[in-house]
Order: structure tokens, then C-alpha cells, then sequence
């Protein structure tokens, strides 16, 4: 579950990107966001993530709450999202000095403390779940391109987030792989996990999203069917 | 001011006044070598307690060091080019005219007083002839015993008659040292009167009037054969063939060699365990530090690559000194040479970390990993493969930088090929076998991180 109300991010010196952005995706449902480039979409993303801060409104996740206190200054409290809120770059940012299944156990062993033995039971469990059982020891330069995507959204898993967000998730791949990433998509769903995919393909989830948003002018909008 | 192979020449008899001198006040004597305008310095220092090596008695010197009676005295004498016409024959004749000599010296003093323009030399007495003998000198004003044995010996050189001033050889101390001191004009004063001085003058060819006033002793020379002049000039007047050399001299020197080559490594990776992890906190400092720490990061950086390695040595070694902290030579040498390499190094790994997409940070983050967490386990790691091949290059720079020790006394590569091609003037065959020494040393290493780096970068193969 993720429920953001009245968020703006403000970049110094800048208008707003956005502004009274507010809505919930529920645990186990898909949400889209379209927008035309530099709409703000990847910024959303990062806040969302923790990676850059906001300046008002209110982030709500089952296990925590940020509330922006509107001081420009203050650059931390945002980073508690980080790991409560999953991250699939559009770049995917595996680390290509470690397989598969270390890009999947780095953080829960670091962050979380778990037992290498736990953290590899639970990343072949999630490596198996998205069809990658035999590339666990596989480093990223041998994995194609859906390969890798998959390694990413596994390793993002394995930290336990409630919401997991995807930039541009095809822009990457090939067109023919957009069933696969459909397909993805669908099967990270039966975790129960929220999902937020910002895409430019206004398309791409037709038929699996439950709510589908527009960011445009600074403002998000529910998209006309 | 014996020339250095004089050193492999013991027998039964003293051969040197060091020997003698010594063995009359019954300790052993250890020689430390070091650069001949520095001996003060080093004495002062507390390197050695004795400095016997042609050290000019000159009232100035008393305020530096305690000086012992003259235990030798000779002529200025001067040296021209066979075949030049215009050369120089006396004093008045040097005005304008290039000649070389020995640093700080008398010679120095008296050629500055005559108009001449003086050209010292650090490196020895090979230099000095070296450059009359190719007319980028006109002349060498240099003492009676170095003119014997550099100049009189080669058929290229003249040497003018008469004296132009007198030098006298004694034996310096620390200032405090009295009881020392007194000890040794004691013991000079027996070897001379026993004439133990004065066998051992004449056996080298150096016995002559000056001397003999000094000492009082004017009895007529008995023996007339310098024996071990004769051996000097027969080795060093005709280097025997390559082949010969590489058959018969080389393999005898490399004793010697390994010696140097031992201190040359030691000191280098004494010197790279110091720079690694040093290199490492300055480069991780600059790159990810507050802004004050990255302040002297960069600021020790700037520093140490742009100050000469040989200043900072000096102001270690000399310097510190001054303010209460002396160190031992290996240890000055180490630490210097250790201290500037980590700045090159940190710049390397600096290269390595920037050189990893600033997206594998944030990918980390997004983790929840801290920085020091996402440095430890995705940057770090990444950015050592980077690293690799410019440390390497360093470090083979490190092993041939370690020869500016030589300069605070430590005999390594470099020293002692220098010290063995004076000696012997095979400065081309030795210069051949200390170049494969160095390889030696460098290849196998530059090998050694080409494969840890072949292994580090296996992962980004594709197929």
C-alpha cells in the first residue's frame, strides 16, 4: 500500500516540478503514471524512493509515514522510504561486479542483518519466481536485457517494500519483450505488493492497471479512459 | 678521500688510516656512506661519530664540528687538456675561465678568489675529468691525491707543476664529543710517530713532502713500489673486453647488487604499505568527505605533488632535526617516499571511484545501504580495477624513486652501481647489469597486476 497526499517538490530557485499531488495504490493492485518527458515523473519516482526530498505533503506507507516539514534545508527524514520503497531504475543499475544472486543478498545481509543462508533462500525464491532459476550465479554482461530487469526487481523484492516502482520499464528492451514485462508484472502482483509503473507507453498496462494517472503541468491527474 | 674500491682491498696491514686508526683505539670501525659535502651535516646529525674522508681542517668548519690534528697534508694541484694550447698554468690565467672541482671545498674557495667560474660537481671525482676531458671545462683544481689517481694516470690530461695552495686532511667529531677527540689526536699521534701513517701513504703512492712536514718524519723513502696504487692503475687503466667483464667481474659484483637490490625493495614496499592505505583515506576524504576534510585532502595533495620528493626528503631527514625528532635513515627514507606515493596513489583511486556511474551510488542507497556501506561493497570494489594499472605504474616509478635515498646514507640499486662505476669505470657493462636488475624487480610485479586485473574484470565479459 502507498498513499501520497498534497505532495510538491520544489528544485532551488525553480517553480515547482509538481505540486498537490495526492493518491493510493492498495497492496497487490498496479497503478501507471504517463507524462511527456521532463513532466517530472523520474523526480516523483526519487521522492517516492527517498532519494531526493519533498517540500510539503505527506508519504504513507503500512509501516511508516514521512511528513515533509517544508524546510528547504533539512535533507534528511526523507531517506527513512529508503528499502520500504523499491526502486527499478530505468538504467536497471545492477552491480556487474556481483552475480545475480549477490546483487539480490548485498542489502538484505548489510541493511537487515540477515544470515547469508536466509537471504539466499529468499533470492532464489524470488530468482525462481521471475523465471531466472538457473542465472543466479550469472553476472549481469551475460544476462539479456529482460534478464537483467528481472535481476533488478528481484533484488528490489528482497528488501521487503510495500511498493515497488518501475521507470520506464521498456524504454530498455526491445519492443518484443513488452509482453514479458506485462507478464513481469503481473506475477510480482500475486506478492502483494503495490506496483507504480511510470511509463510513456500510455498502453502498456491495458487490462492489468487498476488506476492510471497523467502528470503534466505540475499536476497529476486520473487519466480519461 | 680514497678512492671506494680501496674497500674490497683488505689484507693483514691496515690499508686505510681508518683501519689503523681504529684498531688503535680498539673498536671497529663501520663505514656509512654518504654524499662528501653532507658529511657535517650527517655527523651533526648523529648518523655516525666519525667522518674520515678527506675532510679539510679550515678554522671556519670549527664552528660546525670538533677537529682532530691534520693527519695528511697536500698540494692544489691543477689539471689541463694535453693538447690544449690556451690552456690555464696559473692563478692569475683562471680568471674567466670554466674550471671544475669538489664542492665546499678549499679548491672551490681558491679557484672563486682567482675570477674563475667554478663548476662543482655532487657526484664524484669521474665527473669532474669527465667534463675537462670533453672541453666543457678548461681546467680541475682538485687535492694531490685525487689528481694522482684521476688525472696523472690518463694520457689525455697534464697536470701543471707547483702547488697553488696547501689542504690538510683531519678527522671531524661532534662538537661535545672532547673525550673523543682526545683519543684520537692520541692515537694519530702514535700511528704517525710508529709510522703506521705513513706505510700506509706510500703504499698507495701518496706519501709526499707536505705530509712528511707535518708528521716530522723527513727520513728518505725506503719503499719506492705503491703497490696498491699500481693495482688501482692496472684495473682502471684498461677495462678488460665485455665478454671478459661479463664472464669474470659481474658475477663477483653481484653480491653487491643483491645487497642493493634487497634495500631497493625493502624500502619500496615498506614505502607502498604506507601510500595504499593512506592513498585510500585521502582519495575516499576528496571524493565523499565534508567540505573541511576534503579541504586538507586536496591540500596535502597539492602539496606532496608539487614539492620535489628529494626537498621533502631533505627537510625529513635534515629538518626534523631541528625540531627534536630524528629518525633512523630506512626509516626517514620509508616514511618519505611513503607519504608523497600516497598522494599519487589517492589521486588513482580517486580516478577509480569517479570512474564508477554515480547511478550505483543511488541504486544503493535506494537499498537502503549508507555510503560507507555502498563504498565498501559497489563502489570500492569496482573502482580497484581501475586503479590497478596507474598504481602499478607507480609503484615501478616508487622502486626507481627509492634511489633518491641515497642522499640520507642507505645504499640501495642506484648508489651502489654509481659507487662501483666510479670505482671502476665500467659505468656502460654495470649500467647494462643494473638496468636488469630494476627489470627484475619491475616485470614480475607489472605481471602480477595484470592478472589481478584480468580477474577482477572477468564479470564484464560478455561471453
Amino acid at each position: 500500500m502507498l498513499r501520497v497526499h498534497d505532495l510538491e517538490h520544489v528544485r532551488d530557485g525553480a517553480p515547482p516540478t509538481f505540486s498537490g499531488v495526492s493518491f493510493e495504490i492498495a497492496a497487490g493492485s498496479v497503478a501507471t503514471i504517463a507524462g511527456a518527458s521532463g513532466a517530472g515523473k523520474t523526480t516523483l519516482l526519487r521522492c517516492l524512493a527517498g532519494l531526493e526530498p519533498f517540500q510539503r505533503g505527506t508519504i504513507e506507507l503500512p509501516t511508516l509515514q514521512v511528513v515533509a516539514n517544508g524546510d528547504h534545508r533539512v535533507r534528511r527524514g526523507h531517506e527513512r522510504l529508503r528499502g520500504h520503497v523499491g526502486l527499478v531504475f530505468q538504467s536497471l543499475e545492477l552491480f556487474p561486479h556481483l552475480s545475480a544472486l549477490a546483487n539480490c543478498v548485498l542489502a538484505p545481509m548489510r541493511v537487515h542483518r540477515v544470515s547469508r543462508a536466509d537471504a539466499e533462500r529468499r533470492a532464489h525464491a524470488l530468482l525462481e519466481q521471475l523465471g531466472l532459476a538457473d542465472k543466479a550465479d550469472a553476472f549481469p554482461a551475460r544476462l539479456s536485457g529482460g534478464q537483467r530487469q528481472r535481476v533488478a526487481i528481484a533484488r528490489a523484492l528482497a528488501m521487503h517494500p510495500s511498493v515497488l516502482l518501475y521507470d520506464e520499464p521498456t524504454s530498455a528492451l526491445d519492443p518484443s519483450l513488452r509482453a514479458e514485462v506485462v507478464e513481469t508484472l503481473r506475477r510480482v502482483r500475486t506478492t502483494g505488493v503495490a506496483q507504480l509503473v511510470v511509463t510513456h507507453d500510455a498502453t502498456l498496462a491495458d487490462g492489468l492497471a487498476d488506476a492510471r494517472f497523467t502528470l503534466a503541468a505540475g499536476a497529476l491527474t486520473p487519466t480519461a479512459r | 678521500m680514497l678512492p671506494a674500491s680501496c674497500a674490497g682491498a683488505r689484507t693483514r696491514k691496515a690499508v686505510r688510516p681508518t683501519d689503523a686508526l681504529a684498531h688503535e683505539l680498539g673498536v671497529r670501525a663501520r663505514p656509512i656512506q654518504a654524499q662528501w659535502e653532507l658529511l657535517l651535516e650527517l655527523l651533526g646529525r648523529g648518523d655516525f661519530d666519525v667522518a674520515l674522508n678527506g675532510i679539510e681542517a679550515a678554522p671556519e668548519k670549527e664552528r660546525v664540528c670538533r677537529l682532530s690534528r691534520p693527519y695528511y697534508a697536500a698540494a692544489e694541484r691543477l689539471t689541463v687538456r694535453r693538447d690544449d694550447a690556451g690552456a690555464p698554468t696559473d692563478l692569475g690565467a683562471l680568471r674567466g675561465r670554466a674550471v671544475g672541482t669538489l664542492p665546499s671545498s678549499l679548491a672551490e674557495r681558491i679557484l672563486a678568489r682567482a675570477g674563475a667560474v667554478v663548476r662543482t660537481y655532487e657526484g664524484g671525482q669521474n665527473e669532474i675529468y669527465a667534463d675537462l676531458a670533453l672541453g666543457r671545462t678548461d681546467a680541475v683544481l682538485l687535492d694531490a691525491p685525487i689528481t694522482r689517481y684521476y688525472a696523472e694516470i690518463d694520457p689525455r690530461f697534464r697536470v701543471v707543476d707547483g702547488a697553488f695552495g696547501e689542504v690538510r686532511y683531519a678527522v671531524a667529531m661532534r662538537r661535545d664529543d672532547a673525550a673523543l677527540a682526545a683519543a684520537i689526536d692520541d692515537a694519530l699521534g702514535t700511528l704517525a710517530r710508529r709510522g703506521v701513517l705513513r706505510g700506509i701513504y706510500e703504499r698507495w703512492g701518496l706519501w709526499n713532502a707536505e705530509t712528511a712536514t707535518l708528521l716530522g718524519d723527513l727520513a728518505p723513502s725506503t719503499s719506492t713500489v705503491a703497490e696498491a696504487f699500481e693495482a688501482w692503475r692496472a684495473a682502471v687503466g684498461a677495462l678488460p673486453p665485455f665478454l671478459t667483464r661479463l664472464r669474470e667481474w659481474y658475477p663477483r659484483g653481484q653480491a653487491l647488487f643483491v645487497r642493493g637490490a634487497l634495500m631497493t625493495l625493502a624500502l619500496s614496499f615498506v614505502a607502498m604499505g604506507l601510500a595504499i592505505p593512506l592513498g585510500v583515506l585521502l582519495a575516499l576524504a576528496r571524493t565523499y568527505g565534508a567540505s573541511p576534510l576534503r579541504w586538507l585532502a586536496t591540500g596535502y595533495i597539492e602539496f606532496m605533488r608539487g614539492t620535489p620528493l628529494l626537498v621533502q626528503l631533505v627537510m625529513l631527514y635534515f629538518g626534523l632535526p631541528e625540531l627534536g625528532v630524528t629518525l633512523d635513515p630506512f626509516i626517514a627514507g620509508a616514511l618519505g617516499l611513503g607519504l608523497n606515493y600516497a598522494a599519487a596513489e589517492a589521486e588513482n583511486y580517486r580516478a577509480g571511484l569517479e570512474s564508477v556511474p554515480a547511478a550505483q551510488l543511488e541504486a544503493a542507497w535506494a537499498l537502503n545501504l549508507s555510503t560507507a556501506q555502498a563504498v565498501r561493497w559497489v563502489v570500492g570494489p569496482q573502482a580497484v580495477r581501475v586503479a590497478i594499472p596507474p598504481a602499478t605504474n607507480d609503484f615501478i616509478a616508487l622502486l626507481k624513486d627509492s634511489s633518491l635515498v641515497s642522499l640520507i646514507t642507505l645504499t640501495e640499486l642506484t648508489k651502489t652501481y654509481v659507487m662501483l662505476a666510479n670505482a671502476t669505470r665500467d659505468h656502460l657493462g654495470l649500467g647494462l647489469v643494473v638496468a636488469l636488475w630494476y627489470l627484475a624487480i619491475g616485470l614480475p610485479f607489472a605481471r602480477l597486476a595484470r592478472r589481478a586485473e584480468l580477474r577482477l574484470g572477468r564479470h564484464l565479459r560478455t561471453a
